[in-house]
């Protein structure tokens, strides 16, 4: 096996890694405090925490891409200085990122030799990395075209290649950072038995996640890490999510939303045969139809990229489409002049985006241009025909500030220096107070806080409350789960069927947005 | 948390960058075996010594706040006009078609007339890049400098066949009439009892000049459309979530931008040489991107960046004519201006924000 | 025009095309690499100027050439301490280059020669020298392979030759090295060649290096080679042509060859003839069929419509002023400006899409900061 040499270097009694003490900062954000940990050789290791608790810079710092302002790592039990990631892997240690690092118009075999080439020349190194990836192929289910272009593949597909590109360069170690975030349950599922493989053949698995389920379904151990600090590691067959979330968030979690049923009343908005076609000439959106009434929340779940951020896209305004979509029964322009964000606000329309950092604020503008930006054309907002009434403006932001509960509650404050609880917090103060018939609600607690979660959905609920329509994107199937009155499974551009969250459950969702139709489970 | 105070960032690092600048400057000169004291002494004394000095200063100046801030503006939009020199040279045929064409009884007619001018003849020169920025794609950099080589040949070719005088063997149109004249400072200032060089070229767009710096700070701060220049100019998928055009801020912002290059013509085509000559623009719509960068896109520090590069130009001449140093110094000294206060500008940005940063955690 | 006539201006267009063949292939390995560098001309005008300055001093054109390519490559290493080290804005850096140089060169010049801003003229050993293929004289005298053998391929100076064979020198480092696929790499997505263990630092380094090489060559040819010393401004425009050109060509070495061989055309026909004389009725055919093509494709929108109808109409109207002026089957005079500017127009129209679309590498113009 091509393995074997870095196998006869180390000590097989000592751990696979061993980290001590590791600290570092970002200016005065102290991202990892004196953290410890040590993983055992052929085992699958998890590490769980919030967002921003610093799993991910920890993970960073094994991988050489940030220098530890102090702390020591032990490969093997020997003491290894991790300067670049040219150190990592030649210690080991390989890493398949969240958001991939593979160059898109070159080919699978291109991307997995490079930077792990034989000599000057291409021709060699191609040839040799062809005949391994047929072997690594047929060892672990990991197949794919060596010949395909990165910008083909499915996303699963893409990530095979990551696990490939390590191996190839004889990783024992490997670190996978939040990888079924962009997976269907079932490649998931694929992707979990590729790592038992790996596990089952002597290499040492670190899995980062914030899903509990999976780590309760696939590790031996695993570490909590909460505010920059490790909380310590158990073995996963003695804990439970319920445990683990209290050892996260470091108090009680309510998992589940309070919320009455909810009182349907008039359809607000009625969807019919809605297509999109992106730029490229994909086909993004394949007919879709559904409606969503006063006083209840659709849920739309569905693994990232099919079709969900160009729904809400069409909705806000700011992609063309064809279809029939009627708004309190009044019908609204697609493709026209009136196809744009001001036109949608105008028929009630509010929008919290699924990105708020790139679509939702403009991050160096202070909170009170954020509250008036795609408002800006209110009366309330502007003097006269030409001048805006800035002063206005910042008043009524005192006011939002306060009754959603920013913090700092300045209205001078630029959005990049609020906590990403607190941005969002912007965002839902700004658009729910327009008071608006249909709330679209994207993503509305990735990278928050679990504290700021919390006020968010209630705030999602009492909109409902007030009989006001509600559609809602999420990846995170619990969230969907536990705020929707109705679902709806979104796969390849389609629907592809409708439950009531008290009749279905994970596994049933977990097929459709597979695209596998739930009544074969 | 912001990692330094306001004040650093507007005016601080700035002023080191001018210094690093200033001081490489004066290392050239040594390296050519002058003396920049002199030099200095030379440039401060032939650029603010007499009012002609001072008129030939703020002449300059007028054509760089024009540049300066039609580069400000289509910063602030997040486009990079590197056009600005063929949208004032094509602007300069604007104005001396509207000053050809009427016999023009008085400059207070013949002034907005022309202005108007200007502006359409630098805006169209515009729209084209702009067009293809927005609809396109096409990179408005590579568009604008590709415009300013064929503003040059179309400019070639129209003074030499279509608008030169017969019998005149240079490639200019014929003068202006008398009624475009507009009034210098010597004559503005007349009235006043102040005694104003007859000679310097400095005139009333000045005061246009100062106008529109105005305009451009309520277009920016306060209005509308300025909110959605800066919106899209900070992001455009923002920009688009909130239901501001994109089309429509790259083609109005980049209009706005060719006709404020264009104004230009109004102080160095009506105000200076009174006719229309080859190569009027001289470079200052390069210099444009100088002053920008300089003055942070704020008219405020556009119109301070515009005086110190008149005062540059004006000291520069004085240099080739009394210390025998080519003017091109001041090509140099723009150069560096441009080098550290836009592409090095980190270079000095981090060791400041860190020294801040130490500071704050002492005081803490 | 008769068939020697041709050859020559084939002859001067090898010429004129080489400055531009090296500078684009300088601009080629940058932009692969993900560093913009419009200040091409910039390190071209450095290197002519030092390079004469140096041949001229010296009577050794080789000194002269070390020299002018060690003065781009400074130039090119300030270039990457702005966008690489300082993560600075690329183009901002380039016209600071560009500005630098033209302002320098012409300081320095008139301090050392004073001769305001020229170097002196190079004679014998300051320049180079053509290279006699062998048997010229002898084959000369063979109808058209003859001339073609003696006036087009023999006869040019050494850096032609460089300029020719740095093509498939190019094209084999690029695409069948390990360098090369790293620097393509390194220019569509820096964050892969990071994690796969490479210094992005390091390679884009080495690629701007390369471009001061190959920019200092085509400066140093332009001094030294298609003139007799240096003269102020004497790159004229042609650092953006090059730059064009690799538009032209979509970042690929063979088609940059063509692009430069095509401006190198045009520059000749413009040095060579005041103004060209073409019929009437082929002219007003090409123009209505542009300006119908034009309003064809702006049906879409107002906007569409209000641009490219209004270039239509103007189109149309020089169509006319020609028809009347000349009559239908008379002759038209095309202005020399106008073929000096084709390299531009001809730019703006494959940036526009209109004919081929030119993607630029994805990670071009960006700083590169590690990210989480």
């Amino acid at each position: 096996m091509q393995d074997a040499p870095q196998l006869g270097r180390q000590n097989t009694a000592a751990p696979a890694i061993e980290l001590r003490g590791i600290s570092k900062a970002f200016g005065p954000v102290q991202a990892n405090k004196d953290i410890s940990i040590s993983v055992e050789r052929g085992a699958i290791h998890g590490i769980v925490g919030e967002n921003g608790a610093g799993k991910s810079t920890l993970m960073s710092i094994l991988y050489g891409f940030y220098k530890a302002d102090a702390g020591e790592i032990f490969i093997g039990g020997e003491r290894t200085a991790i300067p670049d990631s040219q150190a990592a892997i030649s210690a080991g240690i390989g890493m398949v990122h969240q958001h991939f690092k593979l160059v898109e118009n070159f080919t699978v075999l291109e991307n997995v030799v490079l930077g792990a080439e034989d000599g000057a020349l291409l021709r060699p190194s191609l040839a040799k990395a062809r005949k391994l990836l047929t072997e690594l192929a047929k060892e672990y289910e990991l197949n794919v075209d060596p010949d395909a272009l990165i910008e083909n593949l499915s996303v699963g597909h893409q990530q095979r290649v990551e696990i490939l590109k390590a191996l190839y360069r004889h990783a024992d170690i490997l670190i996978l950072d939040e990888p079924t975030g962009v997976l269907t349950p079932a490649e998931a599922d694929h992707l979990f038995r590729i790592l038992r493989n790996l596990k089952n053949e002597g290499k040492t698995i670190i899995l980062i996640t914030h899903k509990l389920r999976e780590i309760m379904d696939v590790t031996d151990t695993v570490s909590v890490m909460r505010r920059g600090e490790m909380k310590g590691t158990i073995k996963t067959a003695d804990t439970s999510p319920e445990d683990l979330a209290e050892r996260m968030v470091g108090r009680k979690v309510l998992l589940q939303v309070d919320k009455t049923p909810a009182k349907p009343g008039k359809s607000v908005l009625e969807v019919k045969d809605l297509r999109v076609t992106d730029s490229k000439g994909v086909v993004r959106l394949k007919g879709i139809s559904f409606d969503v009434r006063a006083g209840e929340i659709l849920g739309i779940a569905g693994v990232s990229g099919n079709g969900q951020s160009e729904l809400l896209e069409v909705l806000g305004g700011f992609e063309t489409a064809t279809g029939d979509i009627h708004i309190n029964g009044h019908p609204i322009d697609l493709t026209g002049k009136f196809s744009d964000g001001q036109s949608r606000r105008a028929q009630g329309i509010a929008h919290v985006p699924e990105d708020r950092q790139r679509e939702g604020l403009i991050m160096d503008f202070m909170a009170w241009e954020n509250i008036a930006f795609g408002y800006h054309n209110d009366p309330a907002y502007n003097k006269n025909v030409l001048l805006m009434d800035n002063a206005a403006i910042r008043a009524d932001t005192e006011g939002k500030m306060e009754r959603f509960d920013v913090r700092p509650p300045n209205p001078r404050l630029q959005a990049k220096n609020f906590s990403g609880g607190n941005q969002q917090k912007i965002v839902l103060a700004r658009e729910i107070e327009r008071n608006p018939d249909l709330l679209l609600v994207g993503q509305p607690t990735r990278g928050v806080d679990i504290g700021a979660i919390e006020f968010i959905h209630q705030q999602i609920v009492a909109l409902r409350d007030q009989g006001k329509a509600i559609l809602l994107v999420s990846v995170e199937l619990e969230e969907i789960m536990s705020l929707s009155d109705r679902i709806a499974v979104m796969f390849d551009g389609q629907i592809m069927g409708e439950r009531l969250p008290g009749e279905t459950d994970e596994k049933e969702l977990g097929l459709l947005m597979a695209g596998m139709n739930g009544k074969a489970a | 948390m912001d990692k330094m105070p306001k004040w650093a960032d507007v005016l601080l690092i700035p002023f080191i960058n001018l210094l690093l600048a200033f001081i490489l400057s004066g290392l050239v000169i040594l390296a050519i075996g002058k003396d920049p004291l002199v030099a200095i002494k030379t440039m401060v004394e032939g650029s603010f010594g007499s009012t002609n000095a001072w008129g030939y200063t703020l002449y300059y100046a007028t054509n760089y706040i024009f540049t300066g801030l039609a580069v400000a503006i289509a910063f602030h939009a997040r486009m990079f006009n590197i056009g600005g020199e063929g949208q004032a040279a094509i602007g300069g045929l604007g104005v001396a078609l509207v000053c050809l064409a009427v016999d023009w009884p008085h400059w207070t007619l013949a002034l907005p007339a022309a202005t108007i001018g200007a502006a359409i003849f630098g805006a169209g020169w515009a729209l084209i890049p702009a067009y293809l920025q927005a609809r396109r794609g096409s990179h408005i950099v590579i568009t604008t400098i590709m415009f300013n080589f064929i503003s040059a040949a179309l400019m070639g070719y129209l003074l030499v066949n279509a608008l030169k005088e017969p019998g005149n063997m240079a490639a200019e149109t014929r003068d202006f009439p008398a009624g475009a004249h507009l009034p210098s400072f010597h004559e503005m200032l007349a009235p006043f009892g102040i005694e104003f060089s007859k000679h310097a070229p400095a005139n009333i767009s000045f005061l246009l000049a100062l106008l529109c710096c105005f305009l451009f700070w309520v277009l920016i701060w306060r209005t509308r459309l300025g909110f959605a220049i800066r919106s899209f100019g900070h992001s455009e998928t923002a920009a688009r979530y909130a239901g501001i055009s994109p089309t429509k801020i790259i083609m109005i912002s980049m209009m706005i931008s060719g006709a404020l290059a264009g104004l230009m013509a109004i102080n160095n085509v009506m105000g200076e040489s009174e006719r229309l000559i080859l190569n009027s623009v001289e470079g200052a719509g390069f210099i444009g991107i100088a002053v920008a960068l300089m003055g942070r896109s704020h008219p405020v520090g556009v119109f301070l960046a515009a005086l110190l590069f008149g005062f540059l130009t004006q000291g520069g001449a004085e240099l080739q004519l009394w210390e025998n140093i080519p003017r091109e110094l001041v090509v140099v000294i723009q150069a560096l201006v441009i080098l550290f206060t836009g592409a090095l500008d980190n270079m000095v940005r981090a060791p400041v924000e860190r020294l801040f940063l130490k500071f704050k955690k002492r005081v803490a | 025009m008769d068939f020697l006539t041709l050859i020559q201006i084939l002859d001067s267009a090898v010429r004129l095309a080489t400055p531009l063949l090296l500078a684009c292939l300088a601009g080629l390995f940058s932009e692969r690499g993900g560093i913009f560098d419009i200040g091409l001309e910039g390190k071209m005008l450095a290197a002519a100027m030092l390079s004469a300055s140096v041949a001229a001093v010296t009577g050794n054109v080789w000194l002269g050439m070390f020299a002018g390519v060690g003065i781009s490559i400074l130039l090119a290493l300030l270039h990457g301490l702005a966008s690489i080290t300082f993560r600075g804005d690329q183009l901002i850096s380039g016209v600071a280059i560009n500005f630098l140089a033209a302002g320098l060169t012409v300081v320095i010049g008139q301090s050392w020669f004073g001769l305001g801003g020229r170097t002196p003229s190079l004679m014998g050993e300051g320049r180079f020298k053509s290279l006699e293929w062998p048997l010229t004289e002898t084959l000369e005298g063979i109808p058209i392979a003859g001339p073609l053998y003696s006036e087009l391929i023999s006869g040019h100076t050494f850096l032609v030759y460089v300029a020719l064979l740095a093509v498939p020198a190019s094209w084999f480092i690029l695409f069948r090295t390990r360098f090369g696929l790293r620097l393509r790499a390194v220019g569509e997505n820096p964050a892969a060649v990071d994690t796969a263990g490479i210094s992005v630092v390091r390679l884009r380094y080495a690629a701007v290096a390369i471009c001061g090489v190959l920019c200092g060559l085509a400066g140093v040819y332009l001094a030294t080679g298609l003139a007799a010393g240096f003269v102020k401004d004497m790159t004229a425009g042609r650092g953006f042509i090059a730059l064009a050109a690799l538009i032209f060509a979509k970042w690929r070495p063979w088609h940059a060859m063509g692009a430069c061989m095509l401006f190198g055309v045009l520059e000749a026909l413009s040095n060579r003839y005041q103004s060209i004389e073409a019929p009437t009725y082929i002219i007003v055919a090409i123009l209505i069929v542009m300006a119908a093509g034009l309003v064809w494709s702006s049906r879409k929108s107002l906007l569409d419509l209000a641009v490219l109808g209004g270039v239509a109409f103007l189109l149309v109207t020089v169509g006319t002023v020609s028809l009347f002026s000349s009559g239908l089957f008379g002759q038209t005079a095309i202005p020399g400006q106008f073929i000096q500017a084709l390299p531009y127009i001809l730019t703006v129209v494959i940036l526009a899409g209109f004919v081929g679309k030119a993607t630029p590498p994805r990670a071009g113009g960006e700083p590169y900061v590690k990210e989480r």
